[in-house]
């Protein structure tokens, strides 16, 4: 994607989007709610018609030739989307057409997915029936019947059960040692630190930093932070001094994070200090725009 | 994986589309039925008996008989309008099936033709109920009535495309009360279906050469008691045209609603 803008009436949810993704990588976008990420998505799936830029999948040009790309590509969408009248099987079977898996391969398919989703002993269940995280997995499912070459998957995880969360993670690590290409957004700071080889930060509509998480890291927020707590009026006091000084930081709560702390010798009060994480970064380019 | 083609509609995406449309229809074929049957028969035998006692016959036909044959018009109408229409809109809005399906190497001409095919053929197979209750009021049978099931899905297949372009029109199920009974109910009462629109004023009779209804009544009808082969073919005629351009707009229509 090149310089791609998207608008809905007044709002501009896309607005000059540079991003690559590399075969066989886990790429993940990193952002706030509202950072155009799923837009991006619908974008690459031809369901939403950038008003300027370019974009291409797979080698397609989009939209133009999306229809080719999609027939390569899975999706699990941030909500679901499931035919919730028919059971399980059915969904996939339904699905195993509309993705042109050819009739010999059908029951294959099927079968594979309902492993993929751990649905087996729920096949005959209608899918309204199934948990939120069965749903979840369901989708998944679905968006691997016909062993796409790259899968999309808009926040897997949101909303789920810290267990769920972690099979739903040793599903996508699984995806990638199998060669597909996955390009993941979310909110949750962990999940791209386990699971992307790149993460591009998304804020307003456009990347605002890219790089492995380590280079992120080391680039946004240091080797080293320092955590500072107090009240409420200390922190603001001592954020006003620290951006007087030329201090990076970031606010989070009734604490102040200096980054960048194993560099600036002698300026910074006592606190605690400890390794610096992503989150760090994320807070740090993101928080700007967040209230 | 078979070839896929941009920009064209392909019938591997045809029948995915069927056999999902078949797949629902065998967990609901009892209410989807009764609904669709149900009501014009018991409209068909409400207006037969009570209206038949002051009208005996129309243009020499037994009431009863003329109704009957022109319910067969109204069970397509409601049939394929309605279940398209509602059927789009919780697809489109509530359940969001349409979003997951395009996800998929499918495009929106596709899925409006291929439930506007399903839909408009399962109409015309309903339609053929009205005829079998009329059979029992003594309606002699036939040959020219083997074309009513085809007449039917014809005018079902334009019906439901009509249905998936109100779908377009709202994003709340209260909010199809406006078509319901703006549109549907005029079309369904101008056709010539419940009394014959020649002893009707000019305009009427005007206005329901452009309901599509009346075509299909009229051509139903001359199943019934003798073609009228020039009449027919215009009629048939309107038919194909008001499909061509249902479906055509539903096309637009819905993809506008659909693609961002």
């Amino acid at each position: 994607m090149h310089g791609v803008v998207k608008r809905f009436g007044q709002l501009t949810a896309v607005n000059g989007l540079d991003l690559e993704v590399r075969a066989g990588a886990c790429y993940g976008l990193l952002g706030p709610n509202g950072a155009g990420k799923s837009t991006a998505m619908r974008i690459l799936t031809g369901q939403a018609i950038a008003d300027a830029g370019e974009a291409s999948v797979l080698g397609f040009e989009l939209p133009g030739e999306s229809k080719l790309a999609r027939a390569r590509m899975g999706i699990c969408p941030q909500e679901s989307n499931l035919d919730v009248d028919l059971c399980v099987r059915d969904v996939l079977e339904v699905f195993a057409r509309l993705y042109r898996v050819p009739a010999a391969e059908r029951p294959a398919a099927v079968e594979r997915a309902l492993a993929v989703a751990g649905l087996h002993s729920r096949a005959l269940d209608k899918a309204a029936k199934l948990s939120g995280g069965m749903q979840r997995r369901l989708l998944i499912g679905r968006a691997l019947i016909h062993r796409p070459e790259l899968v999309l998957l808009d926040e897997p995880t949101v909303g789920l059960d810290p267990q769920v969360r972690q099979e739903l993670w040793s599903l996508i690590i699984s995806l990638r040692e199998q060669g597909a290409t996955v390009l993941m957004s979310t909110h949750y700071i962990e999940e791209a630190q386990r699971l992307a080889d790149r993460v591009a930060i998304m804020s307003a509509g456009r990347v605002v930093a890219e790089g492995t998480p380590a280079e992120l890291i080391r680039a946004y927020a240091g080797r080293e932070v320092l955590e500072v707590h107090g009240s409420l009026t200390e922190i603001r006091d001592l954020q006003a001094r620290a951006l007087a000084d030329g201090l990076p930081t970031r606010q989070s709560g009734p604490a102040l994070t200096y980054l960048h702390a194993d560099e600036a010798n002698g300026q910074l009060p006592e606190g605690a200090r400890r390794a610096a994480t992503l989150e760090d970064v994320f807070v740090r380019l993101t928080g700007d725009y967040v209230e | 994986m078979n070839d896929v083609n941009a920009g064209r509609i392909e019938l591997p995406s045809l029948s995915a589309v069927w056999v999902r449309e078949w797949i629902v229809f065998r967990y609901f074929w009892h209410t989807r039925t009764f609904g669709a049957i149900v009501e014009p028969v018991i409209m068909l035998l409400a207006f037969g008996f009570g209206f038949g006692k002051l009208v005996s016959h129309v243009d020499g036909i037994p009431y009863i008989q003329f109704v009957g044959t022109g319910v067969v018009a109204t069970t397509v109408l409601f049939s394929a309008t309605f279940t398209a229409m509602f059927d789009g809109l919780y697809k489109r809005r509530y359940q969001r099936v349409y979003d997951a399906m395009l996800a998929a190497p499918v495009d929106v001409s596709e899925i409006v033709t291929g439930e506007t095919l399903f839909k408009g053929v399962r109409a015309g197979a309903y339609g053929t109920a009205p005829l079998l209750v009329a059979f029992c009021f003594g309606l002699p049978p036939e040959p020219a009535m083997l074309l009513v099931p085809f007449i039917g899905a014809l005018t079902g297949i334009g019906f439901a495309a009509l249905g998936m372009l109100f779908a377009t029109l709202s994003d709340t199920f209260d909010g199809l009360s406006y078509v319901i009974s703006g549109v549907i109910t005029p079309l369904f009462l101008i056709a010539g279906t419940f009394f014959p629109l020649d002893r009707m004023p000019e305009w009427l009779r005007v206005l329901a050469w452009f309901n599509p209804l009346y075509h299909c009544v009229q051509l139903v009808r001359d199943c019934a008691f003798g073609l009228h082969p020039a009449a027919d073919l215009i009629h048939i005629g309107a038919l194909v045209l008001f499909a061509v351009i249902a479906w055509w707009v539903a096309v637009r229509r819905t993809a506008v609603r659909l693609i961002d």
